[in-house]
């Protein structure tokens, strides 16, 4: 049988189906995101540019870069055609049908941008040779992995922002460095940073990328770097691109004189060190160890139970959170954390560059390192490592094992984001499909020798399941939810960390085992 | 990948669009004081759940037959029943005895929707998987989409997640018949389908087929002897089955005939709203109803359907293979709904499950039939506010049946088993049947569509307030007919060979 499959059109419709199956969420739960983004659609499109930034009807204000508030003034043009309401800044929390309806659908069209990047990516990996059945070609399973991924599916088109899109400019932008085209590759970073500034997190891998292997067009024989070949004109183009795009993006804002402004609605560092629910980091772990030797503490008589600071983390809500026994970490601390977290990798792409699939691997240590030790980093950040990781887990069997456990982990951290119960058929079921997809056809893809995870990873996996059964099922079932509501989320984002802190370190470890030896791509 | 991972992968997509369509309306929301079957089913809970057995069926003083009285087989009733323990555990207000009537809350509706959920996974969908990985040809990958499509069908998902009723559970206990019988386990297969009887009498429209399947076989297998006795285990199969069903119905024959009384509601007329049946279309030219007296249309149905079944049956008493089954399942769920009395636009959904059984074989026209069939429900899907799903599931349901089925390639004249129109219409010069077809295909799909649209956005001129339904029903009336008559012809036509058979897939 000729399966329809094996027809080229299995990407177009791959896409398709993904996005009927978003149109069907269109009356799902959304988070205070939905009202975020409709206040940001209401103060683009009725006030004067000089107002943006300064508009604080709603405590939603707008706290993204320049390029992207254009975005949403070029939306909110057509979102008065559904329903003019939306767009008026005094309408606070403002959801009649039309407008959950744009609002749905602006995200699922403007995500056309990530299945094109997505294109593009399929297009850059190494096809196997032979003829192979399509459900185990490497750009197959790509494809499946960055557009069906659970992830983008449930904080995009559930939740409720504006990621696909933003995706889309960054794994374009890979795609081009993979293609060699790094001039375009430059500027759609460029780009992307002034639509989102959370992006600064993996643009230390950019610059030092550029600078290496872009700027110096030769290396010695040895791979280190030939000065002579500096290339001037080629740090010009670059310097031009990016200065460009961001006077285009700051530079009005910069002649009215409201740059502090901006910045300031930009880096609000009035939050606290973790969010509301921790994201699994190296953080979390540093709270419950608090938590745990002030508990010790008082148990033993070393600590005098009235002198700890009042425990705030019942609530599970608050935004500042006190350590008792451990030293209080600042924005600088984590700062200084993140920067040394991600030297080794920057270092290694300056001596020792692999081309763009070194970018990559370097890119995704950035993401991970500040993801691991950043200020105040939300559980979604992890996305930023999880959709470039698939890239590398379709070409290389070692990469496959720490995309598993890392997706794993981090999308079941995202379970938290969704915690209706008319959502949860919805979560489970769609995280499953992404699992048994990703551990079947991986393990199809690199068949061969062995299973691809080690006997470890597999039980702590399997403890994942257990994780959930009793954080969704047995809790809220069992009388500790009156006394201890915050339980659950604690002990998911503590089992959880500890999977994404051995996937940064595998990550770690496979980049530079790679230094030694350089032949190997 | 392995058969096991994309058949979970098909059953996971199939759980999150039912979910995802479940999140909208359902019928009669906030719309005292009937409201719609979402009230109906949960008012039956609570009659069953309060009152005593006796009294489920009776008019009393708590139980206003008026008032969404129950008038399904006890089966249902059981299942209420058991809900209404559920519910009780949950919330009491739920089924309290009067003061529940017209509950609303969101909570409600995710447990309603979540009973749907369970018995969809218990006995639908295994029987659907099952059936694809065993009574399918091709190769796994094949049967994989054709499970994703059966899965994927718009019309059961809208009404029994959006529209809400429990239309999985019988036609599911049908699918399990269907299912035993094609493995050759004759006594279970009966058994289920006396189940799927038990749960909605609408299971009448297939029963037939089972019958004339199981009569055929025990007269090849000879009448004496390994016939009979065959014959003999089925026949009290089926009437253990029932007798455990009615069983406490059965003490009193008042019980039991007052039972039958409320589910066949002779007194309800002819058709009722806009069904894409022959009389509802009919009476667009000729008023049936009033040049006829009740009874008279009553028997005009009884001899129009009967004659219309009489055909497909007799041929499968003839050649009681499963091939001719399948077929007249779906000849006579079809004359059943296009002819019987007291139709309901959900009954499209009894001849859409043979339909799907057919999607294998016959993809193309299985596809286009399937199409036409939730069409044909859009004005109910317009009133509970289904519109965005509707509209998702539909087109998401004929792009991937068409690519994944390679519907459209393989329509060659023996792959639509046409051969028998050329010997019909031997009169005419010689035509490209498959691609008059085709482009018949076309059209109507475009028809549908702009029917569609202009349902949505376009009002009614005044004096014709009914006109977008009549014209949806007419429509797919005219797709319901053309499916009829093209079945029979197939029912009597040569069966495939399995050379062909396995050549078209």
């Amino acid at each position: 049988m000729a399966a329809p499959v094996d027809s080229g059109y299995w990407f177009p419709a791959l896409a398709l189906g993904v996005s009927f199956l978003k149109c069907l969420f269109i009356n799902a739960y959304h988070s205070t995101d939905f009202e975020v983004h409709r206040n940001w659609l209401a103060i683009t499109h009725s006030l004067p540019v000089s107002r943006w930034y300064h508009e604080n009807t709603s405590e939603w204000t707008l706290d993204y870069p320049p390029l992207f508030a254009w975005f949403e003034f070029g939306l909110s043009h057509v979102a008065q055609h559904f329903d003019r309401n939306m767009l008026q800044v005094e309408n606070l929390n403002y959801a009649s049908p039309s407008t959950v309806l744009f609002q749905r659908l602006s995200v699922i069209f403007t995500d056309v941008v990530f299945i094109y990047a997505a294109r593009e990516c399929c297009r850059c990996v190494q096809e196997q040779k032979g003829p192979r059945d399509v459900l185990s070609r490497p750009s197959f399973v790509l494809a499946v992995l960055l557009l069906w991924n659970f992830g983008l599916l449930i904080v995009d088109h559930i939740h409720f922002q504006y990621n696909g899109f933003l995706f889309g400019v960054l794994l374009l932008s890979v795609a081009k460095h993979l293609q060699s085209q790094h001039l375009q590759g430059a500027l759609l970073f460029a780009v992307l940073l002034n639509l989102k500034h959370i992006y600064l997190y993996v643009a230390p891998a950019y610059g030092i990328y550029l600078l290496r292997s872009y700027c110096f067009s030769q290396d010695n024989k040895d791979g280190s770097i030939r000065w002579a070949s500096f290339s001037p004109l080629r740090l010009l183009a670059l310097g031009s691109i990016v200065v460009s795009v961001c006077a285009l993006s700051f530079g009005p804002f910069v002649a009215m004189g409201q740059l502090p402004q901006v910045l300031s609605r930009l880096f609000p560092f009035k939050r606290g060190l973790c969010h509301a629910y921790w994201a699994p980091n190296i953080w979390a772990l540093y709270n419950i160890l608090d938590k745990g030797l002030a508990v010790l503490g008082v148990r033993l008589k070393l600590l005098d139970e009235a002198g700890l600071p009042r425990a705030s983390m019942t609530g599970g809500l608050v935004q500042e959170f006190q350590h008792s026994v451990l030293p209080s970490v600042s924005p600088s601390v984590t700062l200084v954390c993140t920067l040394l977290s991600i030297l080794p990798a920057v270092a290694s792409i300056w001596l020792r560059p692999r081309g763009a699939r070194g970018f990559l691997r370097c890119l995704l240590l950035c993401a991970l390192g500040s993801f691991m030790f950043g200020w105040h980093v939300h559980e979604k950040a992890i996305l930023i490592a999880i959709l470039p990781l698939s890239i590398l887990a379709v070409e290389s069997r070692e990469d496959a094992g720490i995309f598993l456990v890392l997706t794993t982990t981090g999308h079941y951290s995202l379970f938290p984001l969704l915690f209706t119960p008319a959502e949860f058929p919805i979560k489970v079921s769609l995280m499953l499909m992404f699992t048994v997809f990703s551990f079947t056809a991986l393990r199809k893809l690199h068949s061969g020798q062995g299973s691809l995870l080690r006997p470890l990873e597999v039980i702590y996996l399997l403890g994942l399941v257990v994780v959930a059964i009793a954080c969704e099922v047995v809790f809220p079932l069992s009388p500790w939810q009156q006394k201890l509501p915050f339980l659950p989320l604690l002990a998911t984002s503590v089992y959880c960390s500890a999977g994404i802190c051995y996937s940064f370190l595998r990550l770690y470890v496979s980049l530079l085992r790679r230094d030694d030896k350089p032949k190997q791509l | 990948m392995q058969t096991w991972s994309l058949v979970s992968i098909c059953v996971l997509l199939g759980v999150v669009v039912r979910w995802g369509v479940s999140l909208n309306s359902y019928s009669g929301a906030g719309k005292p004081p009937m409201f719609g079957d979402y009230e109906a089913q949960r008012h039956w809970q609570e009659v069953t759940y309060n009152l005593p057995l006796q009294e489920w069926y009776f008019n009393t003083t708590d139980n206003d037959l008026n008032y969404w009285g129950l008038d399904y087989p006890p089966l249902t009733a059981y299942h209420s029943w058991i809900c209404a323990y559920v519910a009780k555990i949950i919330n009491p207000d739920w089924v309290e005895l009067h003061k529940s009537r017209g509950y609303e809350s969101l909570t409600h509706k995710l447990f309603m929707r979540t009973t749907v959920l369970v018995a969809d996974l218990l006995i639908y969908i295994p029987a659907v998987v099952f059936y694809c990985l065993y009574l399918t040809d091709g190769s796994s990958k094949k049967k994989v989409s054709t499970l994703l499509c059966f899965l994927l069908y718009p019309g059961l998902i809208l009404i029994d997640y959006g529209h809400f009723q429990y239309n999985g559970v019988s036609l599911g206990f049908a699918l399990w018949g269907v299912l035993a019988l094609g493995l050759g386990w004759d006594v279970s297969g009966s058994m289920a389908f006396s189940l799927a009887l038990n749960y909605k009498q609408m299971e009448l429209y297939h029963a037939l087929p089972f019958f004339c399947y199981l009569l055929g076989k025990c007269i090849k297998a000879g009448p004496m002897g390994r016939g009979l006795f065959l014959l003999v285990r089925i026949a009290a199969t089926v009437l253990a089955t029932f007798a455990l069903c009615w069983l406490p119905f059965l003490s009193d024959p008042s019980q039991a005939l007052q039972v039958v009384r409320r589910i066949f509601p002779v007194a309800r007329g002819l058709f009722e709203d806009k069904v894409a049946n022959t009389w509802c279309s009919l009476n667009t030219l000729i008023k049936i109803r009033s040049i006829m007296s009740g009874d008279s249309q009553l028997y005009l149905s009884l001899a129009c359907t009967l004659l219309a079944v009489l055909p497909s049956c007799f041929r499968l008493l003839t050649k009681p293979t499963f091939w001719h089954f399948k077929l007249a399942l779906v000849n006579s769920s079809l004359a059943f709904f296009l002819f019987s009395y007291q139709v309901h636009e959900k009954s499209i959904l009894l001849a859409a499950l043979p339909v799907c059984l057919l999607l294998n074989d016959l993809p193309l026209i299985a596809i286009w039939f399937l199409q036409a069939s939730t069409f044909s429900m859009l004005p109910l899907f317009l009133k509970d506010g289904l519109l965005v799903p509707y509209v998702v599931t539909s087109l998401a349901f004929l792009f991937f049946s068409l690519y994944l089925l390679s519907a459209l390639d393989h329509c060659s004249e023996d792959e639509l088993r046409m051969g028998a129109y050329n010997k019909l219409l031997v009169f005419l010069p010689k035509l490209d049947l498959a691609c008059i077809v085709r482009w018949k295909f076309y059209v109507s799909v475009a028809v549908m569509a702009v029917l569609s649209i202009v349902s949505v956005a376009l009002v009614p001129p005044p004096h014709l307030p009914d006109l977008f339904p009549v014209l949806v029903s007419t429509t797919a009336f005219l797709h319901f007919f053309g499916t009829f008559v093209y079945f029979n012809v197939v029912q009597f036509s040569e069966p495939p060979s399995r050379k062909s058979q396995k050549k078209s897939n």
